[in-house]
């Protein structure tokens, strides 16, 4: 269980200088356990900043953040413990890698934990199993990786704590693809297979319609929607307004929808939109 | 947190202390340094250099608590020195506790040391709060020129000076974002010993390191891509030309250091 419970949680960059920041503004939500969450916004929106508020690496200047229930900010052991609960890989992750080989550096966070040494192994490599990590990478330098390699290894460094909320800010970005496609499959799978919180930060709005069951809009600091991908992705007004984006597919429906082809609502994925453009031909209406 | 550090910081403005030539403010700047350690210890000196600062500091525009703020990293050397001259000086002894009799020359020795070491920092703090350190590096170069002719690689040092001053930011936000990914992993850095904190130090210095050779790797490609072969031939977007305003500047530069040497020649 790992409820995660945000109340009025405000927070501003160089308060009190002339640089002054409002980066969150009044944001409340829920997260039940086992969610999948896709957070979306324009760039500069405060994505970033609110996601390091939920295991503590910002402490709020206004609100709460609970975990279960407490604060994660009533003692330094509650901080700590938030911190393993809830698992951040940070956007471009590759650049932390320092230790020696790959499986030195995903056993760092385990070992900050405190966990005997077989523990850690054994977490080692179930996270490079859930992360792609291919095996004989393990004893290898990080520094001798592909990027989207290093990627994978940083992203088990955090799996390796086997959290029960995983955060992650971009995962994605900067990568072919190929390799866009293969993160975003591994990290589904770890959803389904430990039923953790997956909270995912990201601009691929085809990828996170397929992936999410709800989504979070931000823009300048607040939360400005909240609900199902369906929910959210039918309101392309407003979402053009915050210079956001429809998936490709809802693009497409409603440009057909336009011309004439009676398409329904709610069509979000390319496979969604085939199914529906199937029964259309099947129906013999025009397309 | 890192971001705390101010010293050195450029305050962008339009005020006639922005807009004196970098020369300028560096050779008023080394006169003003100069005479803080010629003037006589007397009130009436101090005076008239605190005013000269003041005077300056109410023409830049720079918020006094801005100032102020600079100096939080000086208090312990200062409040240091002070106290060492309190007790060092010889002469009247105020009170004697032991082996320590702290005199009143020592104290009065002590205040004026204190003022003078916060003038000194005020003083320079108004040179790089008011001048982008391009143009500081500009204005070095340009009077460190003559050197040339002796082979001294001018050009090249003021070069290596702009890159690090341009650099020190983007290091400064990558430490911060490192630290923030290694304390996702549970890693600590403020408790333990010196070992521990060393130790705990690796996962930030290796990736920062790692990184700085990176970056600088990149900054030679896209320098050497745009034809950069050292100074020779080179010129420049922003001219440097000193003005009627650094004419004026210079004046009261002399007005200062000629009062001072009357209030010296008096004894005041
Ligand atoms: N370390 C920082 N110091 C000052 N301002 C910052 C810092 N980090 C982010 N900001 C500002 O806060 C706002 C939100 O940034 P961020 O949370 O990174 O947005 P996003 O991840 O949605 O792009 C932006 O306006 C950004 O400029
Ligand atoms: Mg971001």
């Amino acid at each position: 269980m790992s409820e995660i419970r945000v109340s009025a949680l405000r927070y501003v960059y160089g308060q009190g200088t002339p640089f002054e920041k409002i980066a969150i503004d009044d944001v409340n939500v829920t997260i039940p356990s086992g969610q999948f969450v896709g957070i979306i916004g324009h760039t500069g929106s405060g994505k970033s900043t609110f996601i390091q508020h939920l295991n503590g690496l910002l402490r709020p200047h206004g609100g709460t953040v609970c975990l279960d229930g407490a604060d994660i900010f009533r003692s330094k052991e509650a901080t700590l413990a938030a911190r393993f609960q809830v698992g951040l890989v940070f956007q471009y992750p590759e650049y932390q890698l320092f230790e020696e080989t790959c499986a030195k550096d995903i056993a760092f966070g385990p070992g900050n934990m405190g966990l005997p040494p077989e523990e850690i192994h054994n977490r080692v490599l179930e996270a490079a199993h859930f992360a792609g990590v291919p095996e004989e990478a393990l004893d290898q330098s990080p520094l001798d990786l592909s990027g989207g390699q290093k990627r994978r290894v940083a992203i088990a460094g955090v799996i390796a704590m086997r959290p029960g909320v995983l955060v992650l800010d971009e995962p994605t970005a900067g990568l072919d693809p190929a390799g866009r496609q293969s993160i975003l499959r591994n990290i589904r799978d770890y959803h389904a297979a430990t039923g953790a919180t997956v909270i995912l930060v990201t601009h691929d709005m085809d990828e996170i319609a397929r992936l999410a069951d709800r989504l979070l809009v931000f823009s300048q600091g607040k939360l400005v929607m909240d609900g199902t991908p369906g929910e959210v992705f039918s309101r392309d007004e407003a979402l053009t307004a915050l210079h956001l984006a429809v998936p490709s597919a809802t693009a497409i429906a409603g440009a057909l929808r336009r011309r004439g082809v009676p398409l329904p609502e709610g069509i979000f994925t390319l496979e969604q939109l085939e199914a529906a453009i199937l029964t259309c031909r099947r129906e013999g209406a025009p397309c | 947190m890192l971001k705390d550090i101010t010293l050195g910081q450029y305050f962008p403005g339009n005020t006639i202390v922005h807009r004196l030539d970098p020369r300028t403010k560096l050779l008023l700047t080394l006169l003003y340094i100069v005479t803080l350690f010629v003037a006589n210890e007397a009130p009436a000196s101090y005076l008239v250099l605190l005013a000269a600062l003041g005077g300056m500091i109410a023409l830049s525009r720079i918020p006094p608590r801005t100032m102020l703020r600079g100096l939080k990293p000086l208090v312990i050397i200062i409040a240091f020195t002070a106290v060492l001259n309190i007790f060092y000086t010889p002469g009247t002894p105020i009170f004697t506790l032991g082996f320590l009799h702290p005199t009143w020359e020592g104290l009065a020795h002590a205040a004026f040391m204190m003022l003078r070491i916060l003038m000194l920092v005020c003083g320079t703090f108004l040179l790089t709060y008011t001048t982008s350190p391009i143009a500081l590096t500009d204005g070095l170069e340009q009077m460190l020129s003559p050197l040339k002719k002796v082979r001294f690689p001018v050009h090249e040092l003021s070069m290596i000076m702009s890159i690090a001053l341009r650099f020190i930011p983007i290091l400064v936000e990558e430490t911060d974002k490192i630290m923030s990914a290694q304390k996702a992993r549970g890693a600590d850095f403020e408790t333990g010993g010196l070992l521990k904190r060393a130790r705990a130090m690796v996962p930030l210095l290796v990736p920062l390191f790692v990184s700085a050779f990176r970056r600088a790797d990149e900054l030679a490609v896209a320098m050497e891509c745009r034809c950069y072969h050292g100074g020779e031939g080179r010129t420049r977007l922003k001219q440097l030309h000193m003005s009627g305003r650094d004419a004026g500047a210079f004046l009261a530069g002399a007005a200062l250091l000629a009062g001072l040497i009357a209030l010296r020649r008096l004894g005041l």
